[in-house]
């Protein structure tokens, strides 16, 4: 499976989201230091209810946590946008 | 000493301390190059500490605030965020009295 698909797989699982976009910016960031080692850069905007009454930093930790060991293996950067499903 | 206890160490002695690769001047990471020039904007003072030169902290930040990525901010100990969150704060208008607040009770 591609890089991008296991993670949309992931977050998938662990917040059933309403919205979910996943976007390879790998290519936005070649050539650069944090490239060099092979891993991506990828884009997250996701919409789930288990964000509700949670607050940023606690939504980022979430996301990170969901990625696993993709975070050492497959992921230099993400940038993460996480909205519970009425704002 | 402990590494997690030098961490905490590092985050008592600065109100305003950001994790970075590579420095204020010479970042090198965009990611990291974008916070730091947000906390810039702001005007206030700020420590960093630059992750490449001491591999133990770059490895234990990662699992001290379950935060894989830099850069991260912290101030007065707290982690802020990485840079998506800081500079979501800088156009907000939150980061700077955030600053200002931590920097005057130092």
């Amino acid at each position: 499976m591609e890089r991008i698909d296991r993670i949309e797989q992931a977050l998938r699982d662990a917040f059933d989201p309403v919205e979910l976009r996943v976007k390879d910016q790998s290519h936005l960031h070649a050539g650069h230091a944090g490239a060099r080692d092979g891993l991506g850069h990828f884009d997250v905007f996701i919409v789930s209810d288990a964000f509700k009454d949670v607050g940023r930093v606690r939504r980022h930790q979430m996301v990170y946590a969901a990625m696993g060991d993709m975070m050492q293996t497959d992921i230099h950067a993400l940038a993460i946008r996480a909205r519970a499903v009425d704002e | 000493m402990d590494i997690n206890e030098r961490i905490k160490g590092q985050l008592d002695a600065h109100p305003v301390l950001i994790y970075i690769k590579g420095t204020p001047d010479f970042p090198q990471c965009g990611f990291s190059s974008q916070a730091v020039a947000a906390l810039k904007a702001c005007g206030t003072e700020f420590a960093y500490f630059n992750i490449f030169e001491d591999e133990e902290v770059r490895q234990s930040l990662k699992t001290y605030s379950n935060w894989p990525t830099f850069p991260q901010l912290y101030v007065n100990g707290e982690l802020i965020g990485g840079a998506d969150i800081v500079i979501d704060m800088y156009k907000s208008g939150e980061l700077k009295p955030l600053l200002e607040e931590a920097t005057a009770e130092a």
